[in-house]
């Protein structure tokens, strides 16, 4: 950790002194200097938390994380009985807002909590995620994606119940919620041994979600965004291709004026655009679908058949489906913890209501989002001699093909959904630091000064070393949040028990039942 | 019975002219007023995870701020003129959130002023006051 921490500085100062000496030749080799710095440091953390475990029967690996994931996504399916199928129609009428009180008006509703999760979760996830798994583990990885969004219906479904359960109001009358607290809380309730369990459990999550704001939720973003802007100026001949930490400093001063200058207006108007975007990106990926719509039946055929194996990916059908399971960790965040965070805030009396609307989170962007890219990159059939393309620029390539201008807006998405995740995510970040060292403006300035420079070390660094350290930090927040999520199966099974026994009865107030009371 | 008058205030200098009628009317007929104001919210916004974590605060000192610095000085007012007089904030449409207050409160006409507090939206949106017309189950009575 030492060394991590003087790697940071020797950053800071590269940094600094890079926009001193914008002008000089030696600049040009600056964004080689931060990699060569970093990378050290990132590679050592993903060799420790994505060790790989050899799947019986094959030569395939798969990280044992990933494993930890989609078993307790098969656990969770299984033990609330398909709540991932059976629960939609209901959930879809929660966002709707058949159930709202209006008593509570002003409030956070179910509809509020799912955009505030989603906007930090879609973005370079799907759009770029998919590219990667479709590049590295051919069409076929994306069957597993879908798959493993649907049975990560189920981990969200338990985490947002959780993190509406045991949320806690603040001295300053905010509303915190989230892994943090139902890990600490929520094993409290079951016995002096889980509490201290719970208690361990929560200080390394805090831990890793601050690496994992730091990681996938910054660097990831940073570097992504900047490939799209690399790849719309011109390519390799661009005057930016040299210069990530100067994309990277930019990028870190609009973070810095939301973070440390709180201007809240730009945050609100980002909250605001990114879900237009949402759907501009969806609207264009079915227009691109549209017109080629005879391919499609072909397209899933060679999604399916690949499935099962093909000959460029390591391990047949295990090494497509590890890489595919993969990318859908990274991108609907199910069983990571997050999303808790997010959802936490809701106005309910009924813990389960807001799991149940948190299904639609993987669904939306794990399963939607993601079938759409894949078919246009799939369809454009840019992936198969993709010249060494990988991740956004693949995608946008895939668009180019149908759309000649769409890569100018989808690098305008890219940054405004890369921006919105950095956001969300500083704030997930920041609550877990705050948690472990406290809540003061030291410490909390320390975090996102931090925070801003791993902005600028993502931007400077290649894709692979980015995309290790990004998944690894991401990912390992599943080992404390499931863990202890085990011990609290029987709490949730009861409230959804409780809670679906009164839907199915019809006693749950309907939002006019609500009214007519009120007026009686 | 007596006639029931609710008033929809929005801080604007023609809801002054609203409450002067709502005060004319109650006294002529003997009446009863409910003084209102509408925080103009709607459940399908997009916002920030941090500004939903202290939603339920800012709700609160909304409400309360409505209250302490619209609706309790006018209302004494109209205390003071020896009517009777309720006052109420919610968050919602506005048009909608008064029809609303209308019916629980069971009044017998609604009275608000024409212009709304932000001019451009009312002319592009319609305003609160053409909106009310179209759907209030009673009638409303429009003060320019």
């Amino acid at each position: 950790m030492p060394t991590f921490f003087r790697s940071l500085l020797t950053l800071m100062a590269l940094a600094l002194s890079g926009t001193a000496a914008a002008d000089q030749p030696l600049t040009s080799g600056l964004d080689e200097r931060i990699e060569a710095l970093i990378a050290p440091g990132t590679d050592w953390v993903e060799k420790v938390i994505l060790f790989r475990v050899p799947l019986p029967g094959s030569d395939a690996q798969m990280a044992f994380v990933v494993l930890w994931l989609i078993i307790a996504a098969f656990i969770f399916t299984f033990y609330f009985r398909f709540i991932n199928l059976r629960g939609l129609a209901h959930g879809f009428r929660l966002i709707r807002g058949d159930y709202n009180d209006p008593r509570a008006a002003g409030e956070v509703t179910h509809f509020q909590a799912l955009a505030t999760a989603l906007s930090g979760t879609v973005g370079l996830g799907n759009i770029a995620g998919v590219a990667i798994a479709v590049s590295v583990g051919g069409p076929g990885a994306v069957v597993w994606m879908m798959l493993a969004g649907f049975l990560g219906m189920s981990s969200k479904f338990v985490e947002c119940t959780l993190g509406v359960k045991y949320r806690s109001v603040n001295p300053d009358g905010s509303i915190s919620g989230g892994p943090m607290w139902y890990l600490s809380r929520g094993l409290a309730e079951r016995g002096p041994a889980l509490a201290t369990l719970g208690k361990v459990c929560a200080v390394v999550f805090a831990i890793f979600c601050v690496g994992g704001s730091f990681g996938g939720a910054n660097m990831f973003q940073s570097n992504q965004s900047f490939q799209q802007i690399v790849g719309v100026t011109g390519g390799a001949e661009s005057w930016f291709a040299d210069k990530g930490w100067l994309f990277g400093l930019i990028m870190a001063f609009f973070v810095a004026l939301v973070i440390i200058g709180g201007i809240r207006s730009i945050a609100r108007v980002t909250s605001k655009i990114v879900p237009l975007m949402g759907m501009i990106y969806i609207t264009a990926g079915l227009v691109v679908i549209g017109a080629h719509i005879d391919q499609v039946p072909a397209a899933f055929a060679l999604m399916l058949s690949s499935a099962f194996g093909v000959s460029s990916v390591a391990g047949g059908m295990l090494g497509v489906l590890a890489i595919g399971f993969q990318r859908a960790a990274f991108s609907s965040e199910a069983g990571i913890g997050s999303a808790a965070i997010a959802h936490s805030a809701v106005q309910t009396n009924e813990p389960v209501s807001e799991g149940v609307v948190a299904l639609y989170e993987p669904f939306v962007d794990t399963i939607i989002v993601c079938t759409i890219t894949a078919l246009v990159i799939i369809i454009s059939g840019v992936y198969v001699d993709g010249n060494g393309m990988s991740g956004v620029e693949l995608t946008s390539e895939a668009f180019e093909s149908a759309i000649s201008w769409f890569p100018y807006v989808l690098a305008v998405a890219v940054i405004l959904f890369a921006y919105s995740t950095m956001l969300a995510w500083s704030y997930y970040g920041l609550k877990s630091w705050t948690y472990l060292f406290g809540e003061s403006r030291s410490a909390e300035y320390t975090y996102k000064t931090l925070f801003l420079l791993f902005v600028v070390a993502g931007a400077s660094m290649q894709l692979g070393a980015v995309i290790g350290f990004s998944d690894a930090m991401i990912l390992a927040m599943a080992f404390p949040n499931l863990l202890g999520i085990y011990f609290l199966l029987p709490t949730v099974r009861r409230e959804l028990d409780r809670y679906w026994a009164k839907v199915q009865a019809g006693t749950l107030p309907t939002w006019r039942e609500n009214l007519r009371r009120q007026r009686s | 019975m007596s006639e029931k008058f609710l008033v929809g205030l929005d801080g604007s200098e023609c809801c002054q002219r609203a409450v002067a009628a709502a005060l004319h009317q109650a006294q002529a007929s003997r009446g009863s007023v409910v003084l209102s104001y509408v925080i103009p919210w709607s459940p399908f916004t997009f916002s920030t995870a941090e500004e939903n974590a202290l939603r339920h605060k800012r709700r609160e000192e909304e409400l309360a701020r409505a209250a302490e610095q619209l609706l309790i000085p006018e209302q004494r007012r109209f205390e003071a003129a020896g009517i009777d007089c309720e006052v109420v904030a919610r968050h919602g449409h506005p048009a909608k959130t008064l029809v609303q207050l209308a019916r629980e409160y069971e009044v017998n006409m609604i009275i608000v002023g024409v212009i709304g507090d932000t001019p451009l939206k009312s002319r592009f949106l319609g305003g609160t006051a053409s909106t009310l017309i179209q759907i209030s189950p009673c009638p409303v009575l429009v003060v320019p």
